[in-house]
């Protein structure tokens, strides 16, 4: 290596007896390695963590409108209103309905890519996952909202195909219906499940291409029909990768307050109620304690997907 | 299941599952040029180029890039610091705290993005911050660490340790051996981390909402005219332009990493 000789002879000396020192003291060394990643994390992200737990204790004076720095419960309280546990309810629902749809949506395209795509056909598929989970969220979203505008492609297409009559009758459902399909839970949902597709599909291809073709082979030839050889076999053998696919699509569902309030109706979920408490309402502590909702919620799921084995899985 | 082909079912279920990834995004590109310019009207009655021009004309979209860019570049500095003295303590050894340092490491992508924000900024409340360019960075490079760090580690473990061995016994001090040995091995890991790093902090939006205050980074800027849009024509050449500048980072990871582990998107 000449380019080694050339360095100075006094700087030489200096790191040789630093690296020295080091190179004796593997302790030292990595403490130094993991100092300053763990300083930035632990001050910058469990410090915010601990505020944002702190505040969930503080109330608000209903009066002056200020925060009193007082422990109380009396926030986590208010979580158990009708209209707050309303929120609550709708927020898991939502989030259920979306991760079970990504499941059914997303396995045919992992299975594909994992069993029968080769060379090119799976760098395709591998890049058919990557650029829609990479590019911008926010364009996904406004996509969406050309596509579900009452003048969008959708209803041109309901009415090219003289179909229009469905779509409306679909519209005046209770619930999932409503105005135009921008403004109705069903516009939330798809949204949802278009931005977090990709996150279940790249999970459960990895789980599957784990799966030797041989066992769904020796299944077939102990006399199993393709349908229980899904089910006995590849299905128990792919829920590691499902189920941790599900945890983002879960949580990232659970969190949210920009979908919901672009495409959807009025009634608002956990994300767009912590976004309004702490900005117009200026009410931090009952942000903070609705911001607690989905950490338990997201507790909980953990410890049951850490249960079925998802982490392995990751 | 017996043959190696595909049943015709799987086959369109597949693709129609590709199709639904993809169709939206390519819809953005047809709106770009649409003369149509107070509803989302479908087929657009006519294609234009005169919003580029306007759009190129429009100081406001070019001070939110600006920012975007900036934040984005120092954050991707921090992450990449960060993220490889984590992986290269992380993939080592084994050390007292190390398991709790990966969760750390990964928590603050696994948990919602509003909590990273509202706890920021619950922490910049409680401790008098004001809004700055500096908060934005503060969440930006917390969550931009595990990308770097996925890349690495995995970069790491197939690197082998004997490789460094061998630099000490011929004389190389440490310093030398991460120069000439280590950094050579990982280079391609962190340039790869080091792009969707900068990907993920250009497009970020939830957690910037609650650290910006009134400053516009481009995702906010476009949330804003999302939520009250002033002139819709230029929204859609802004997220045509995002979508293509975003695009250029991730392919370029992918050719990074390609054949060594598909490692370059465990991150987001």
């Amino acid at each position: 290596m000449p380019e080694v000789a050339v360095s100075s002879p006094a700087s030489r000396g200096l790191s040789d007896r630093l690296s020295d020192l080091l190179w004796s003291r593997q302790g030292l060394l990595i403490l130094l390695l993991i100092l300053p990643p763990a300083l930035w994390l632990g001050i910058i992200y469990l410090g915010a963590l601990f505020a944002l737990l702190a505040q969930s204790f503080f109330s608000i004076d209903p009066f002056s409108g200020l925060i009193n720095y007082e422990f109380t419960l009396r926030t986590y309280g208010e979580l158990f209103r009708a209209a707050n546990l309303d929120i609550i309810v709708r927020t898991v629902l939502m989030a259920g309905c979306v991760t079970i749809a990504a499941m059914i949506v997303g396995f045919p395209v992992a299975y594909y890519a994992a069993r029968y795509a080769r060379g090119k056909w799976k760098a395709l598929f591998y890049l058919g996952v990557m650029l829609p989970l990479w590019s911008s969220y926010l364009v996904k979203v406004y996509s969406w909202k050309l596509i579900l505008a009452k003048e969008g492609i959708l209803s041109w297409l309901f009415e090219t195909l003289h179909l229009s009559w469905l779509l409306d009758a679909y519209l005046l459902l209770p619930v999932v219906g409503g105005n135009s399909l921008s403004v109705s839970w069903t516009g939330t949902f798809l949204v949802f499940l278009y931005v977090w597709l990709p996150f279940m599909i790249l999970p459960t291809q990895a789980a599957l291409e784990r799966v030797p073709p041989s066992m769904l082979e020796a299944s077939g030839d102990l006399g199993a029909r393709p349908g229980q050889t899904f089910r006995h076999v590849l299905l128990p053998l792919a829920l590691p990768g499902i189920v941790a696919g599900s945890i983002f699509t879960f949580s990232l569902t659970l969190g949210d307050y920009i979908i919901p309030q672009i495409v959807g109706t009025s009634a608002r979920m956990i994300g767009q109620a912590v976004y309004q408490f702490q900005g117009t309402a200026g009410n931090i502590p009952l942000a903070a304690a609705f911001a607690v909702v989905p950490i338990l919620i997201m507790g909980v799921y953990l410890y049951i997907a850490k249960r079925m084995g998802a982490f392995n899985a990751l | 299941m017996h043959s190696d082909r595909a049943s015709l079912g799987l086959k369109i279920a597949a693709a129609a599952g590709l199709l639904f990834m993809h169709l939206p995004i390519l819809l953005i590109f047809v709106y770009a040029f649409t003369t149509e310019d107070k509803s989302y009207q479908w087929p657009p009655p006519g294609y234009t180029l005169k919003w580029f021009s306007v759009t190129w004309e429009r100081p406001d979209v070019w001070e939110a890039l600006s920012l975007s860019l900036r934040v984005a570049a120092i954050s991707t500095v921090v992450a990449l610091v960060l993220g490889t003295l984590c992986a290269a303590a992380v993939s080592r050894t084994r050390f007292f705290g190390r398991e709790a340092i990966s969760l750390l490491v990964i928590l603050p992508i696994a948990l919602p993005g509003i909590i990273t924000g509202i706890s920021l900024r619950s922490a910049f409340n409680l401790a008098d911050i004001p809004f700055s360019f500096w908060t934005i960075v503060l969440g930006h490079a917390t969550f931009c660490v595990v990308v770097v760090y996925n890349n690495a580690v995995a970069r790491f473990r197939r690197t082998s340790g004997s490789l460094v061995e061998a630099s000490m016994d011929l004389g190389a001090n440490m310093f030398q051996t991460f120069r000439h040995v280590i950094l050579p091995n990982i280079a391609t890991a962190l340039l790869a981390g080091g792009m969707l790093a900068f990907a993920l902090s250009f497009d970020e939006v939830i957690v910037t909402t609650f650290t910006a205050g009134q400053q516009q980074t481009l995702p906010i800027w476009m949330l804003e005219e999302l939520v009250r849009p002033r002139q819709r024509p230029v929204t859609n050449v802004v997220a045509m332009v995002v979508v293509l500048v975003t695009f250029l980072p991730i392919l370029g990871a992918y050719y990074l990493t390609r054949g060594t582990e598909m490692v370059a998107g465990q991150g987001k």
